[in-house]
């Protein structure tokens, strides 16, 4: 189509020039989105139309007719348990590489911290940020499943670790997905504790303030908008996530994600509109957060530049 | 889950001596042994177990070796990956251009468009995917259809990263003078900015690469072998073989970064991995 267009328009410019200049312009001006057509077909294609028609076939009945059923079904019962399951393991696991990478983080900013500790550590989190998945999952399994090499060690002092804390529960995936969540909470937060001014940290010592109360009442309140941020972010990435936790739990997982996928599959067969419904409350749940966050980000920019 | 880049030092803050406080201390011996201990069990669980009552050393890697599955799969992945950045690359470096030389007020919708992978993950996306692609069997039954999709989830990374590229430089100034040079759009592209955008054009296509070949979940639910599914196979009969996968894996991906990290902006590192969890 585009092309064609181009084509059979090509000669019109040169007597339209003569003519009016103005009428040339603002015919060269729909030329120019004749530049972006392609991408904005191929965005549509795949991800705008598929999308759409995902969000319109959850309210879709049998019969073509509008229905709310679908989303009303996964509000309840196992769709909602695998809903909450989902949000739980992300907040959980959120918060564990939140409070880990925001304390490492501080530690490498830190007045007293070698030059080399900040390079060093911002690689290796870009590296463990990195490495997620399948392969992650391998790697706990073989530390903390029931072989693991930590495991094994423990099992010395009586602790039986592949049993108490399974990698196919909340806990221990929340713990796999620690992996990459704090390397990611080191690199967003470094921004903000970087934004934070010596001159504030000065200001709170020459007014007597112990290095306690200039976090509480001065660095804590600038930078806890960028902290909420961050690990919004993070509960998103594990919200979405599915690969990891398909390797550890197979077919006795209950996450949202692997919820659909058994559906797309046939694992479990029931209407397909569950399925729609399912990644339609997905998106409700990503864009809140989304809308979440720009909103601490908006805050977090009022002191940090 | 986003593309970031952490300047690896902070020069107004540099020169700091004197003593870490032990809190401090601390988290990072913390933070270290999260990092270290599954890797290191990960590395010992590959040469684990023993086979004819010899320590199996690398015998795990050389069993995955020959399995012609693995090479398949390994190659397939890579030409996904390799097929993703060429197509990404041919369909977001002209558009990045074009909107930034001819349609400026287009840059927020595309700063908009390009989150948009995030609010619809793969698991999500594939949803709605499925019944749209399916009646066109030419391409949903090839594994060609994995590069296509992909470049949905490059576009967040490949699409900043060139946009910061493009700030970068004066395109206003360079393409006017090239045009006064005689020179053409297309050739403005290909001989001016192009050159100039090289290094954006490298790390975002690295990072396409390591979707490409990380990419677990829509080619499993499109069964196709790809590398990741092909591990996760292994790994539900095979534990020691899925142990020396992994760190095969592994290095693969760490290679991209260090190779990112080379080619990188002075000393910036970045994460790209969301589509891989």
């Amino acid at each position: 189509m585009a092309v064609t267009t181009a084509v059979e328009a090509a000669p019109e410019p040169v007597a339209v020039r003569i003519r009016a200049p103005k009428s040339r312009r603002s015919w060269k001006g729909s030329l120019r989105w004749l530049g972006v057509l392609p991408f904005a077909a191929y965005i549509s294609i795949f991800l705008l139309i598929p999308t759409g028609e995902l969000i319109v076939d959850a309210f879709k009945g049998a019969n073509n007719n509008f229905t709310t059923s679908g989303i009303t079904a996964v509000m309840h019962g196992q769709y909602l348990q695998s809903f909450t399951a989902s949000i739980e393991l992300a907040a959980l696991s959120a918060l564990f590489g939140g409070v880990l990478g925001f304390f490492l983080a501080t530690a490498i900013v830190a007045r007293g911290a070698p030059s080399w500790l900040r390079s060093t550590m911002v690689t290796f989190s870009g590296m463990a940020a990195n490495f997620a998945g399948v392969p992650l999952a391998f790697a706990f399994t073989s530390t903390i499943g029931v072989g693991g090499v930590i495991t094994v060690l423990v099992k010395h002092f009586g602790i039986n670790l592949a049993s108490s804390v399974p990698l196919s529960g909340t806990l221990g995936l929340a713990l796999v997905y620690t992996y990459f969540q704090f390397p990611l909470m080191v690199l967003l937060v470094i921004p903000a504790l970087d934004g934070l001014k010596q001159e504030w940290r000065e200001a709170a010592e020459n007014l007597g303030a112990s290095s306690f109360q200039y976090w509480r009442r001065v660095a804590m309140p600038i930078l806890l908008p960028s902290i909420l941020g961050a690990m919004v972010l993070l509960f998103g990435g594990a919200f979405a996530a599915y690969a990891t936790a398909e390797t550890l739990s197979g077919s006795t997982g209950n996450l949202v994600t692997e919820y659909i996928a058994n559906l797309l599959t046939g694992n479990i067969i029931v209407n397909t509109q569950i399925s729609y419904a399912l990644a339609f409350g997905m998106i409700v749940i990503i864009t809140v957060l989304m809308i979440f966050y720009a909103a601490l980000q908006r805050r977090a920019n009022k002191w940090l530049r | 889950m986003a593309a970031i880049a952490v300047p690896t030092s902070n020069k107004r803050r540099r020169g700091g001596h004197g003593r870490l406080q032990l809190w401090h201390v601390f988290w990072i011996i913390v933070a270290v042994l999260y990092f270290v201990v599954p890797l290191y069990s990960l590395l010992q669980f590959s040469f684990e177990g023993s086979v004819n009552h010899h320590s199996a050393g690398f015998h795990w890697f050389l069993t995955v070796f020959d399995d012609p599955q693995f090479r398949s799969s390994f190659w397939l992945s890579v030409q996904i990956a390799l097929e993703t950045v060429l197509v990404s690359n041919l369909l977001l470096v002209p558009t990045a251009f074009w909107i930034h030389l001819k349609l400026p007020k287009l840059r927020p919708v595309m700063d908009f468009v390009s989150i948009l992978p995030f609010v619809v993950p793969p698991i999500v996306l594939i949803v709605g995917l499925v019944p749209f692609l399916q009646p066109f069997t030419f391409i949903y039954s090839r594994p060609e259809v994995l590069p296509l999709i992909y470049v949905v989830f490059a576009l967040p990374f490949l699409y900043r990263s060139l946009d910061a590229g493009l700030r970068a430089i004066d395109l206003k100034t360079l393409s006017e003078a090239s045009a006064n040079l005689g020179s053409s759009t297309l050739g403005t592209l290909v001989r001016v900015v192009l050159p100039n955008l090289r290094q954006s054009i490298i790390s975002g296509s690295l990072l396409t690469v390591a979707i490409g070949m990380g990419e677990f979940t829509i080619s499993s639910l499109l069964s196709f072998n790809t590398f990741p599914v092909y591990i996760f196979n292994i790994g539900q009969s095979q534990a020691y073989e899925a142990a020396a996968l992994s760190v095969i894996s592994l290095l693969l991906i760490w290679g991209i970064m260090i190779g990112l990290f080379l080619l990188g902006r002075g000393g910036r590192t970045s994460i790209a991995l969301g589509a891989t969890r």
